[in-house]
C-alpha cells in the first residue's frame, strides 16, 4: 500500500527552530508534531532529527516510551476508554469491549474507513463519573455498554 | 442575582457548559449575572450551579440539566428561587461538604479560576508579599513548624527538602511541581489546578524564594488539557500583575514558571524519571543518591513537590505553621485530600484533618456503599498501595498507621470495593498496570512484575497451582528488595495486602476453581433454575455455542462442557432463571 508522505508545515518548522536552542525540547516538539498530523509520521521524525541534530534512534526511543505518542494515524474520531481503577471497577473494560465489538476493530486499531480508532487510557481525572470515555476531547461519563451505540451514531451523524 | 456554573472537567463532562450556553442564550439582555467556578468536588452531583446574591451563596443546585435553563434564568432574574426547589442540594449531600476541613481545596468551586482578581479578593498573593519581607530561612522555619509533609506519596517533610535544596551548592537552582498525578483514581491535583491555579503559583513562588530558585516548571500530565489551559491563563495574568518574572513586586526576587506537558508514562511521576522527561529523554529513573536537591534538572540543585503540597503553603504562611500543626496526629499534621471513588455512594474530593478514621471518610462523609452493597475493602495509594479490609476501617488516617496495614497514604486515591469485587482480580489489574508501565531499566521490576502478572492471571482463570501464593510472596520480596525505583519497590503492595487479608479468595480460586465474588469470567458457572425456567427458548437461541438445549415450555439445561461463560443467556432471560455461581 503506498502512502502519501506528509510535508512539514512552515508553522511546525518555525516552532522547531524556535525550540531548537532550548534544552529538553524534544517532548515539546513531538507534542507539536502530533498536534499537527494526529500522529508522528516517519518522514517528519527524520526531518525533525535533522533540524534538532538529535539521532533518529533517540526520537524513536522517546516516541515509543510514552503512551501518548503514536506512530500511526488515529481515526477521525479517537475513542479513548478509561481503564483506570475507578472506571475498571465500574465496568470500563466492558465498555471498551463493546466499542471494539460494534466497530469491529481491536485495541489501538482504526476502522477501515478511517472514522474511528479505539484506545485504552489510564485515568482521565473524571473518576467521579466512572466509567468514562473521551472522544476527541469530549468526555462521556457514567457509561454503560448500552450507551456505546448512541455515541458511535452521534459521531457518524456528524460525519 | 448571579448564576455560577461549576466548570471543572467533571462538571463540563456532565454538561455544565451546555446548561450555561442555554442560559446565556436567554440572557441576551444581561439581566442575570453568569460566571464560572472550578470543581467543588461533589462529582456525583454534577452539574452544579450556585446562585449568588450580592456575593453571598444563597442556593446550591445540583444535577442541573439543559431543560432547567429557563427556570434558572427566570429565578435569577426575578429573585424568586422557589421554582428551583427540585434542584436544591439535599441536607444529606450538604453534609458531604460540611464535614470537611478545606485548606488545599479552600477556594475550589468557590472562585473563578480564570480571574486573578477573584483570587486576590480571598487574600490571594498576600502570602508572597509577606514572604518577600522575610528571610528564606524564616520561611523554611515556618514550614517546619507546620509539619507539612509531601502529599505526592512519600510523605517526606517539606521543610527538609527545601532546606537541602537551599543549602546545595549551585548557581542556578530549579523548582519543579509534580502534576503528573499518576495514581488512577486520584484527581485532587487536577482539581486544584483547574479550580485554583493561583494558589499553586503562589505556593511555588514561596518555595522558589525559600530555596533560591529562579526557574520553575510545572510538569502536567497530557491527559489534563483543561488544567494546562487554566494554568497558562493564570501564569499570564500573574506575570502581567508583576507577580512572576523579573524583580517580583520590586523585591529583587525573580522567578519564572513554565509548563511542560507529560506524555503518558506512570513512571514519570517518580521524581528522577520526571527530571529525565523534563530533559527530553525517556523517563527512566536515576539511581539515588545523588538526590535531586544536589543533582536534579540538568544536574543542578532542584526541589520537587506535589501540587497539593504547594496548595497548602500560602495558607500556612498567612495563618501560621502552628495553626496547621494543630490539626492531625503526632506524626501527620494538617489536612489531606482524598479522591473517593469506586462503589461509594457519594464520590468526590474529601479534605479532612489527619487522624480521622477510614470509616469516618467512607461511611461518615461518603455515605457508605452504593446500591445497597456491602463494603469489602478500600484501595489506597493506587498501584503502589494496598487494599485495607473491613476490620481495619477504624485505622486512623496517618502516614504511620496506614503504612502498618501494608497500604500507604499515597497521593490520596481511595477506591472503595464491595462484595462483587474479586481481590485476586484486583491484584491482577494492578500488576497488569505496573508491568506495562515498568520502564524496563531494572530486571527485578521488568521481569518480576511480568511473572507476577502471569501467575495472577492464571489464578483468575482457574489454572492456579498449589504453591502459587508462596511463589508470589517470594517474587514480591525479591522485587521489593531489588528494584531500582519506587515503582518496582512498591509494585508488590497490592499483591501482598490482598494475600494478607484475602488469602481465602486466592485459595478458593486455586483449590476449588471458584471466584467468591463471582467476578472472574472463566470461573463463573451458569445454570438454569428449573423452577423459574418457562422454556421460552430465548436463551437457547442466543447461546453462541449451542450449549443450551430443551423443549419448548420445558426447563432447559446448559451443557457445562460446551459453555464459554459469555453470559448472554443471563442477559437475555426475562425470568431470572439463569443462576450464576
Ligand atoms: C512510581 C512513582 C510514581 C509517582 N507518581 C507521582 C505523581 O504522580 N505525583 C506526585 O506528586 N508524586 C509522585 N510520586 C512521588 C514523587 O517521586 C515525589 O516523591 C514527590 O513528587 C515529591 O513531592 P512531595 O514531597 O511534595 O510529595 C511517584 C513516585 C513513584 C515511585
Ligand atoms: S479512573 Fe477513569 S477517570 Fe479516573
Amino acid at each position: 500500500m503506498s502512502k502519501e508522505l506528509e510535508k512539514m508545515t512552515p508553522e511546525l518548522r518555525a516552532f522547531i527552530e524556535e525550540w531548537k536552542a532550548k534544552p529538553g525540547n524534544l517532548i515539546m516538539v513531538l507534542h507539536r508534531v502530533q498536534q499537527t498530523y494526529g500522529y508522528i509520521p516517519r518522514e517528519i521524525a527524520i526531518e525533525t532529527s535533522e533540524i534538532l541534530g538529535v539521532p533518529l534512534a533517540k526520537i524513536y526511543g522517546v516516541i515509543t516510551f510514552y503512551n501518548f505518542f503514536r506512530l500511526r494515524k488515529a481515526g477521525k474520531y479517537n475513542i479513548q476508554v478509561c481503564l483506570g481503577t475507578a472506571c475498571y471497577l465500574r465496568g470500563g473494560d466492558d465498555v471498551l469491549k463493546e466499542f471494539e465489538k460494534q466497530l469491529g476493530v481491536g485495541l489501538n486499531a482504526t476502522t477501515p474507513d478511517g472514522m474511528f480508532s479505539v484506545e485504552a487510557v489510564r485515568c482521565l481525572g473524571c473518576c467521579g463519573l466512572a466509567p468514562v470515555a473521551v472522544v476527541n476531547g469530549e468526555v462521556h461519563g457514567k457509561l454503560s455498554t448500552k450507551d456505546v451505540e448512541n455515541i458511535i451514531a452521534k459521531y457518524c451523524a456528524e460525519g | 442575582m448571579k448564576l455560577v456554573f461549576g466548570e471543572g472537567s467533571c462538571g463540563i463532562a456532565a454538561g455544565a457548559r451546555k446548561v450555561r450556553a442555554a442560559v446565556e442564550k436567554l440572557n441576551a439582555d444581561g439581566a442575570v449575572g453568569v460566571g464560572i467556578t472550578g470543581c467543588i468536588g461533589m462529582c456525583y452531583l454534577e452539574p452544579i450551579v450556585d446562585v449568588y446574591d450580592g456575593g453571598t451563596l444563597v442556593k446550591r443546585l445540583v444535577k442541573v440539566d439543559e431543560a432547567a435553563a429557563p427556570a434558572l434564568y427566570e429565578a435569577a432574574k426575578t429573585g424568586d428561587l422557589a421554582p428551583l426547589a427540585k434542584y436544591e442540594i439535599s441536607a444529606d449531600d450538604r453534609e458531604f461538604l460540611e464535614k470537611q476541613t478545606r485548606i488545599a481545596l479552600r477556594h475550589c468551586g468557590l472562585i473563578d479560576p480564570e480571574d486573578i482578581a477573584a483570587y486576590e479578593a480571598v487574600d490571594g498573593y498576600k502570602a508572597i508579599r509577606k514572604v518577600l519581607a522575610m528571610t528564606p530561612e524564616d520561611v523554611i522555619a515556618e514550614i517546619k513548624v507546620s509539619g507539612l509533609a509531601g502529599r505526592g506519596g512519600a510523605g517526606f517533610p517539606t521543610w527538609f527538602k527545601w532546606n537541602a535544596a537551599r543549602n546545595a551548592k549551585g548557581e542556578q537552582k530549579y523548582l519543579i511541581c509534580n502534576a503528573d498525578e499518576g495514581d488512577p483514581g486520584a484527581f485532587m491535583d487536577r482539581a486544584v489546578i483547574e479550580s485554583d491555579p493561583h494558589s499553586l503559583i503562589e505556593g511555588m513562588l514561596i518555595a522558589a524564594y525559600a530555596i533560591g530558585a529562579t526557574k520553575a516548571f510545572v510538569y502536567v500530565r497530557a491527559e489534563y488539557p483543561l488544567a494546562i489551559v487554566r494554568l497558562e491563563k493564570a501564569l499570564a495574568a500573574a506575570k502581567k500583575a508583576g507577580l512572576l518574572g523579573e524583580n517580583i513586586l520590586g523585591s529583587g526576587f525573580s522567578c519564572d514558571i513554565r509548563i511542560k506537558a507529560g506524555a503518558g508514562a506512570f513512571v514519570c511521576g517518580e521524581e528522577t524519571a520526571l527530571i529525565e522527561s523534563l530533559e527530553g529523554n525517556r523517563g527512566m529513573p536515576r539511581l539515588k543518591p545523588p538526590f535531586p536537591a544536589e543533582k536534579g534538572y540538568t544536574q543542578a540543585p532542584s526541589n520537587i513537590n506535589n501540587v497539593e503540597t504547594f496548595a497548602n503553603v500560602a495558607w500556612i504562611i498567612l495563618n501560621g505553621g502552628a495553626a496547621f500543626a494543630a490539626m492531625g496526629t503526632e506524626t501527620s499534621k494538617g489536612t489531606k485530600v482524598f479522591a473517593l471513588t469506586g462503589k461509594i455512594k457519594r464520590g468526590g474530593l474529601v479534605e479532612i484533618p489527619m487522624g480521622l478514621t477510614l470509616r469516618d471518610v467512607i461511611f461518615g462523609i461518603g455515605g457508605g456503599i452504593r446500591d445497597g452493597g456491602t463494603f469489602k475493602a478500600v484501595q489506597m495509594g493506587g498501584p503502589s498501595g494496598g487494599c485495607i479490609p473491613e476490620h481495619l476501617l477504624d485505622t486512623k488516617i496517618d502516614y504511620k498507621a496506614l503504612g502498618a496495614t501494608g497500604a500507604i497514604m499515597g497521593s490520596g486515591g481511595m477506591v472503595v470495593m464491595d462484595s462483587h469485587t474479586c481481590m485476586v482480580n484486583m491484584a491482577r489489574f494492578f500488576l497488569d498496570f505496573t508491568a506495562k508501565e515498568s520502564c524496563g531499566k531494572c530486571v527485578h521490576c521488568r521481569i518480576g512484575t511480568k511473572r507476577m502478572h502471569e501467575i495472577l492471571t492464571r489464578i483468575t482463570e482457574g489454572k492456579g497451582k498449589e504453591g502459587d501464593v508462596e511463589l508470589l510472596q517470594e517474587l514480591c520480596n525479591g522485587i521489593k528488595a531489588g528494584a531500582l525505583c519506587g515503582l518496582g519497590q512498591t509494585a508488590p503492595n497490592p499483591v501482598l495486602t490482598t494475600i494478607r487479608y484475602f488469602r481465602d479468595e486466592y485459595d478458593a480460586h486455586i483449590r476449588e476453581a471458584r471466584c467468591p465474588a463471582h467476578e472472574c469470567a472463566a470461573l463463573k458457572k451458569y445454570e438454569i433454575d428449573p423452577a423459574k425456567c418457562k422454556g421460552c427458548t430465548m436463551c437457547a437461541k442466543k447461546c453462541p455455542v449451542g450449549a443450551i438445549t430443551g423443549t419448548v415450555k420445558q426447563p432447559h439445561v446448559i451443557d457445562q462442557s460446551k459453555c464459554i461463560k459469555c453470559g448472554q443467556c443471563a442477559a437475555t432471560c426475562k425470568f431470572g432463571a439463569i443462576v450464576v455461581g
